[in-house]
């Protein structure tokens, strides 16, 4: 199978602090990692690495794909939802073609794209909406048609569940099985349970990284992965109570 | 009617007029990516930053404002540069430059000697004593800002809406911000004379907020905030000629009143719109 990136004793430390410590990875074409691990852990700051924005302290990150076939959907708290800004425009976004005077782009094939992937996700009637007159959910799509603009065959995900209603947790893991047949994805999640139906495998990221190459994992394995999280195994209860959050409330995860 | 058609005729009025309109220009223009982006308190910081300048002029014998102008663009870079590297918290660096700026500023004017002349319109703006050579200067800043504007309209869009992502998408990021940072601190110099260092924030910020009663469109706040500043800087500069009160203070009465009328405008277009939808 094709590697797509291959991530080789990295470590990531923001001033003396160290975030993430000779982790090995590697991902490839058709892959789908859930990626789990305590706040803190090192899951976005991962993520970042993946995509450039931060600089290996050590270590180093094998690219076999261009930058441009890393789709990236961040964490919607990084969003300012009052920012004057439309939907298309949103979408139009993610079109990564290193162009940057915009006023000779072409712009109908862009358009074209992004109003295609608005109706592929069923929102294409907020098209001309602002940002912020959207709903979790809507925004959440609008924001999976930004990161799969320029086709990408790498798809990262920070916690697309979360301010999202159960319905759409359920359709959106339903739309990433079906993308899944034409990239592969990596999806970081608090919601153990849940994404263990859809994942094949997992990696459980505690400073260290952990990789277990199955999606049915039981708390006494992710205890020895040094990963406390409490599982509730593979049924109804749509959300996981992570241990460690018990204290927490939903806002202002910053990892 | 005749009264004013007449204003026209006069030197400083017509000055007065152009320096409104490039004003509106660049204020409308600089003020929506300032609002937008949430960094209004940045821009006060280099507002007052710049007065250091101000101080060092008058104490040297140069143009006050080009003291102003190094110190308003140095201290933009150096707020821009803390934040960038996030060693400082961002509000307490702001603040910094912000009173550094003016105790600088203070303490280089009462070393100067005799009275400094136009203090006042430095602090409270004077748009009818702008000269020939400023109106060229912002003349040339709203040609720039415009052209800037037209041409990287995307980019700085993307980069102000999601920097992370407009990183990850291999947008020139630092560059623009930097940029852009450099643009702000250049109108804010170039506007102080027009309402002053004290007022000059509500002329980047309300014209916005009342573009943004009637769109949630970049482009179109743009636009529509150039056209609420110059008509409020313009019925403005009247007031103040004819009740015979500070033009600075004026215009931003004008401004907010405008804004006030506007609110209560869109209040009654959303009520009817309401209403049709059965």
């Amino acid at each position: 199978m094709k590697k797509l990136v291959e991530i080789k004793n990295l470590s990531v430390g923001y001033d003396d602090e160290i975030v993430l410590k000779e982790v090995d990875l590697e991902i490839h074409e058709n892959d789908f990692l859930g990626m789990i691990g305590p706040n803190g852990g090192g899951k976005t700051t991962l993520i970042k690495a993946l995509l450039g924005l931060v600089k290996p302290y050590e270590g180093k990150i094998i690219f076999h794909i261009p930058a441009a076939k890393i789709g990236y959907l961040p964490q919607i708290n990084q969003i300012d939802k009052r920012f004057p800004i439309r939907v298309l425009d949103v979408v139009r976004s993610g079109k990564a073609d290193g162009q940057h005077f915009s006023l000779f782009k072409d712009k109908r094939a862009e358009i074209e794209r992004a109003e295609a992937l608005l109706q592929e996700m069923g929102v294409i009637h907020l098209r001309n909406k602002a940002i912020g007159e959207l709903s979790g959910g809507q925004m959440q799509r609008v924001f999976l048609c930004r990161s799969l603009m320029n086709n990408p065959e790498l798809l990262i995900l920070d916690e697309p569940d979360s301010f999202v209603d159960n319905h759409f947790e359920n359709e959106l893991y339903g739309k990433l099985k079906e993308l899944n047949k034409r990239m592969a994805i990596v999806l970081v999640s608090h919601d153990v349970g849940t994404i263990t139906y859809y994942v094949k495998t997992i990696a459980c990221v505690n400073t260290h990284l952990h990789y277990h190459p199955d999606n049915m994992i039981s708390s006494e394995q992710l205890a020895s992965y040094n990963c406390p999280l409490q599982i509730i195994t593979h049924g109804d209860i749509p959300h996981t109570v992570l241990k460690l959050h018990d204290k927490e409330d939903q806002h202002g995860h910053v990892h | 009617m005749g009264t004013f058609i007449n204003l026209f005729s006069y030197d400083f009025f017509l000055h007065a007029f152009w320096a409104s309109l490039f004003s509106a220009i660049s204020c409308g223009l600089i003020g929506t990516y300032i609002v937008s982006r949430r960094i209004v308190f940045i821009s006060g910081g280099i507002t007052h930053a710049s007065f250091g300048g101000i101080g060092i002029g008058y104490f040297l014998g140069l143009n006050p404002l080009l003291g102003a102008a190094v110190f308003s663009v140095l201290s933009a870079l150096g707020i821009q540069f803390f934040t960038q590297k996030g060693k400082l918290r961002e509000d307490s660096s702001i603040a910094i430059w912000w009173s550094l700026g003016m105790a600088v500023g203070i303490i280089f004017i009462y070393l100067s000697p005799g009275y400094a002349p136009n203090l006042m319109s430095y602090l409270f703006g004077s748009i009818l004593t702008v000269s020939t050579g400023e109106i060229w200067l912002m003349a040339a800043l709203s040609m720039v800002l415009i052209v800037f504007f037209l041409i990287m309209y995307r980019t700085i869009l993307y980069v102000a809406f999601n920097e992370e992502f407009a990183k990850a998408t291999g947008l020139p990021v630092n560059r623009i911000n930097y940029l852009l940072i450099s643009l702000i601190a250049i109108t804010i110099v170039l506007n102080i004379r027009v309402v002053g260092i004290i007022l000059i924030l509500s002329l980047l910020t309300v014209p916005q907020a009342t573009a943004n009663l009637f769109t949630n469109d970049f482009k179109r706040m743009m636009l529509l905030s150039v056209v609420f500043a110059f008509l409020g800087s313009f019925s403005g500069l009247l007031i103040s000629f004819f009740a015979d009160i500070p033009s600075g203070a004026s215009i931003i009465f004008t401004l907010v009143i405008l804004f006030g009328l506007m609110k209560w405008i869109s209040i009654i277009l959303i009520k009817r719109q309401k209403a049709t939808i059965p």
